[in-house]
């Protein structure tokens, strides 16, 4: 691995990774500050009909939505909501898919063979029909939608890891490795895993935008979290009833999943660059 | 056998068969990379093991290394079937018994730096504490004249030269008895070769090695080795100690590879070069002696026995039916 200085300044050479990563942190900020930066923090839950449907203006700067609460402080607090779920989602996909993926791809046994096989179906089905099928069942909240996400999420990495470490096995410090008598288990955590962690770290960053983006497909088809949380697809699909009048009902939401979304894609694919193996030699030099 | 004459290592029977199969996973053929190698090694000497690429030789470092399994045979070290051992004990005997690649910059992890993956063996197979550990790692970096300042570089801040003293220090830091040099001069110019080679001669001096010599460079191995075996599609043709071997080679293999070595002043290579064609197909190979196809001197017995190395007991052995007749008259 590289340091995390020099990975971030070769990050910033890239004018889209460093917009992707400028986008992130501006959303990451606004969830951490969002009680402090709110203009109406109170107004996020509560019901104000005489507020209803404002327009944006000086006191409303992205309007008010059918609940007269303020949606500018909506999104701000709905950023918390998607990146707890995109965070939590993705991370749990990490912790079952990665080890899945190391062991499969090291002891080639039947069991981990079968296990890749069960992750082909996963992957050959569309993630937004499986979640929606899973969060269906289970009801609408936010712990089901973190539990589809990661369900399906996780042959992703699985695949992933599973196809590296399946190369990495061939190569010949492994094999130096294996002759000088250290036990596979050390292999395995402190040669393969820091050589598949620079791809983990560019997946775990494109799966964040995709984790979002299904996240406000699951809120918008109201198997999200219920009202009346601020979550952005359910506040998109509220706003139909009221389109097109209300314009800036579902503006506001709109534009937040494209940034984070756009923010976390453009990320993603500056890390591969800076940071996948098989590209850094033209970087470095 | 006394303690005296029993050999460090001694090798039974080897066989390694890759099976070739088809789109059904239906075996169709095997590929013989080692079809029953025996040989012994003696303590404190340098066997050569040569022969041209895909005969066998790096298949049988890596086999006695323990990196691929043998399919048949037995590989005993210092009177210890090694063959036999469970996975557990098996890993404890590279402590013994050290294989260095033939590409030793990718053999280190490019992530870990020199000094960290100088310490990994001892870190493994020892009970060293970080202080002792780093002493010993510090006396081997010594021994093999590299700068205490490039612990902290990765593999590939250094030079072709530097990654194999990096690579000999590796082993050396647990103080093996055997070690196998798998093409330890391959890809390096000419005055780093001499350097490695006396490098090599100094460390087996200095910690009582005994080298099993891997390499397609016969002017090198005649330099190193105390004895060479000449392998020739997965099999020990010829065997016998170095002077002997370049003086009066048996086998009509050993002859005209030793006709192909360049030389100054001697005839050219392409007016001597007796060797035609390819070798045999390895998962094909013609009946009776596998080296028939390209033999100058294949007679009728040829095509239907297979000949074995012999004569037994003799340090000179080569596996021709007409190993005792043929003309010993030297190669130039």
């Amino acid at each position: 691995m590289k340091s995390v200085p020099t990975t971030l300044r070769q990050l910033m050479r890239d004018r889209s990774a460093a917009l992707g990563f400028f986008l992130v942190v501006l959303v990451v900020v606004a969830a951490i500050l969002a009680p402090w930066i709110s203009p109406h923090p109170e107004a996020v839950w509560d019901m104000n009909p005489a507020n209803r449907l404002k327009p944006p203006s000086r006191t409303w700067l992205f309007g008010t939505d059918r609940m007269g609460a303020d949606i500018f402080s909506r999104v701000l607090f709905g950023a918390r909501i998607t990146l707890m779920i995109a965070l939590v989602a993705v991370g749990a996909s990490l912790l079952i898919g990665v080890p899945i993926g190391l062991w499969a791809g090291w002891s080639e046994w039947w069991i981990g063979e079968a296990l890749m096989r069960v992750s082909d179906v996963f992957l050959a089905v569309p993630q937004i029909v499986l979640a929606i099928a899973i969060a269906q069942t289970l009801g609408p909240s936010i712990e089901n939608v973190i539990l589809a996400l990661s369900v399906t999420y996780w042959p992703w990495f699985a695949r992933l890891v599973y196809a590296e470490v399946r190369a990495l096995k061939r190569e010949t410090f492994i094999e130096a490795a294996i002759a000088l008598g250290v036990p596979p288990r050390r292999i395995v955590l402190q040669h393969v895993l820091p050589n598949v962690a620079s791809p983990i770290i560019v997946r775990a960053s494109i799966g964040m935008g995709f984790t979002i983006l299904t996240a406000a497909s699951l809120g918008f088809l109201g198997l999200g979290a219920p009202p009346p949380a601020p979550e952005w697809g359910r506040m998109i699909s509220e706003s139909r009833e009221f389109l097109p009048e209300t314009w800036w009902y579902a503006l506001a939401p709109g534009v937040a999943i494209f940034i984070v979304v756009m923010g976390f894609n453009l990320l993603g694919d500056g890390l591969r660059d800076v940071l996948d193996p098989r590209l850094r030699r033209s970087h470095d030099r | 056998m006394s303690v005296d004459t029993q050999p460090l290592l001694r090798a039974e029977g080897l066989r390694r068969h890759f099976p070739v199969r088809n789109a059904f996973g239906v075996t169709t053929h095997t590929i013989k990379a080692l079809d029953d190698v025996s040989f012994d090694l003696r303590s404190g000497e340098t066997l050569g093991i040569v022969g041209e690429s895909g005969c066998g030789k790096t298949t049988l470092g890596k086999m006695l290394a323990g990196i691929h399994k043998a399919d048949a045979g037995r590989i005993h070290l210092e009177g210890t079937d090694i063959t036999s051992l469970s996975v557990e004990e098996r890993r404890r005997i590279a402590q013994r018994l050290q294989y260095i690649h033939q590409d030793p910059g990718n053999a280190l992890d490019p992530r870990w730096t020199i000094g960290r993956s100088l310490d990994e063996p001892l870190a493994i197979h020892t009970a060293l504490s970080r202080p002792e550990r780093l002493a010993r790692v510090g006396k081997i970096l010594a021994s093999v004249g590299l700068p205490e300042s490039h612990l902290d570089l990765y593999p590939h801040e250094i030079s072709g030269g530097q990654q194999r003293r990096v690579g000999l220090a590796r082993i050396l830091t647990l103080q093996p008895r055997l070690v196998i040099l798998d093409e330890p001069t391959s890809g390096l110019d000419v005055s780093v070769q001499a350097t490695i080679l006396k490098l090599l001669r100094a460390l087996q001096a200095e910690f009582q090695l005994t080298y099993l010599f891997i390499s397609h460079d016969l002017s090198v191995v005649q330099i190193m080795c105390d004895r060479i075996a000449v392998m020739y599609l997965g099999r020990i043709v010829e065997i016998a100690p170095s002077a002997e071997l370049f003086a009066v080679p048996r086998h009509p293999y050993t002859r005209s590879l030793l006709s192909a070595i360049p030389r100054i002043g001697g005839r050219r290579v392409t007016d001597t070069f007796t060797l035609e064609g390819e070798p045999a197909d390895a998962s094909n190979l013609p009946s009776g002696c596998r080296f028939r196809s390209r033999c100058p001197q294949v007679a009728a017995v040829c095509a239907k026995q297979d000949p074995a190395l012999g004569p037994g007991g003799s340090a000179h052995q080569a596996a021709c039916h007409f190993a005792g007749e043929t003309p010993g008259g030297g190669h130039v």
